[in-house]
């Protein structure tokens, strides 16, 4: 049994801990209102983008001469996967999630024999990825200078995914990503960003045909990769958001699981207190006894 | 008969402007100025760098843009821009900062030709504004 002093040191160190988790968990949840608020305020653009791409892409009479980021290069052999995952860890199954999902993936692809490239967007990601795909990773980014996701890192990726595309280094691009649903649940996505998936959902393909200027091609030429900086810029917002849900939560778990540790450990404590009063007097009066 | 249409333009990470008693608007499409009346047929284009002037019952207002696509459906125009500044918002020294990247980014030889376009344009409107 631990003396005394050993478990009042325990103590006071669980109860510090306490105090860390619950300072982050507050943290967290200021944070999350914010990282939520900009999800919800980025959702128009990325809506509207997607509105405009459908009524497009719908509208192109000619496919085969469609361009390549919407139809793809033909072929189906070298995956892209962009793994987005936070750069700051205790944040519960966050970055985990992601990376099983990512990693059931990759498994997958190795078995139909396709090439992999992995990009990886935050470190956490790639600490995980690096031990078993090490020589696999083409490229790390890492926004730990930002405060809050912008634009214009999205855009950054953006650009470097589109280079790599026009220099024929992959055909397939999916990006892999935290939606978030609640402060508890966050759902790994996988979403294939080139070729462009367009769902061909009839109740909002208008038969109003649209003037273009200048043509079709020119537009979508235009519109691609930003919708592919749009994408990655829906996927970092929806990522900063569960990043700060889970922190919350698995902080919170912290909190309460540091106060149930502390309530366990003063009740060893009193005991052994108590034992030892207890073991003195016995002492004490079999001595008298004795006398 | 009102001549009013809706006006929304948004960025990347929120919404900037909505208005609805929009009278005429005019923006620096790809290959020309546009200017955009009630009923206009629906389009789509994008942007080039220049200004964008909105006519409003409750006043006109003035802004910078460097690229973004517009579309016109059903008398609602919507932008779509990463890039958009209020010319009131901007004072002359910011003007100078963009004309200075602008400039740099015209005199780069290794560019296309539209980018190029583009460049020249950003340089000649912010030279206007200055």
């Amino acid at each position: 049994m631990a003396s005394l002093d050993d478990l009042k040191k325990r103590i006071s160190s669980v109860k510090s801990t306490q105090k860390i988790t619950k300072a982050m968990k507050m943290v967290a949840a200021a944070k999350l209102k914010r990282a939520q608020d900009s999800a919800e305020k980025g959702r128009p653009y990325s809506e509207k983008m997607n509105n405009i791409i459908l009524n497009l892409s719908s509208g192109i009479s000619d496919k085969s001469n469609a361009p390549k980021l919407l139809s793809g290069t033909g072929n189906e052999q070298i995956h892209l996967c962009v793994v987005m995952t936070s750069d700051r860890g205790l944040c519960g199954g966050f970055n985990g999630n992601i990376i099983k999902k990512a990693k059931s993936y990759f498994s997958k692809l190795k078995e139909e024999g396709k090439e992999l490239k992995i990009i990886t967007v935050g470190s956490k990601g790639n600490d995980q990825l690096k031990r078993l795909y090490g020589d696999k990773i083409i490229e790390n980014i890492s926004f730990k200078n930002s405060k809050n996701a912008n634009y214009f890192d999205a855009e950054k990726v953006g650009k470097i995914i589109i280079e790599k595309f026009e220099k024929e280094e992959f055909d397939i691009c999916t990006i892999f990503y935290n939606q978030f649903k609640n402060v508890i649940t966050q759902i790994p996505q996988a979403q294939q960003i080139i070729p462009l998936k367009t769902e061909n959902n009839n109740e909002n393909g208008s038969d109003e045909s649209y003037e273009f200027e200048p043509d079709e091609d020119g537009i979508l030429n235009n519109l691609l990769p930003k919708n592919i900086s749009t994408q990655i810029f829906k996927a970092m917002l929806e990522n900063s958001a569960s990043e700060q849900g889970a922190r919350m939560s698995a902080m919170d778990n912290a909190t309460r699981n540091a106060g149930e540790m502390v309530d366990k450990l003063t009740i060893e404590y009193n005991r052994s207190r108590q034992a030892a009063i207890t073991k003195e007097l016995i002492e004490i009066i079999s001595g008298a006894e004795s006398l | 008969m009102s001549e009013e249409f809706k006006i929304e333009i948004v960025n990347p990470d929120k919404s900037f402007l909505s208005k609805d008693d929009v009278t005429e608007v005019v923006v620096p499409a790809f290959e020309g100025e546009m200017g955009i009346l009630k009923d206009h047929i629906s389009i789509i284009s994008f942007l080039k760098p220049g200004i964008i002037t909105i006519q409003a019952k409750s006043g006109g207002e003035k802004y910078y843009v460097e690229d973004g696509i517009v579309e016109f459906k059903n008398n609602n125009l919507s932008l779509l821009t990463s890039s958009i500044l209020n010319l009131k918002d901007i004072g002359k020294n910011k003007i100078q900062d963009l004309l200075k990247i602008a400039e740099e980014e015209a005199n780069k030889t290794e560019i296309s030709d539209e980018l190029k376009y583009l460049a020249d344009q950003k340089v000649e409107t912010l030279k206007l504004l200055n």
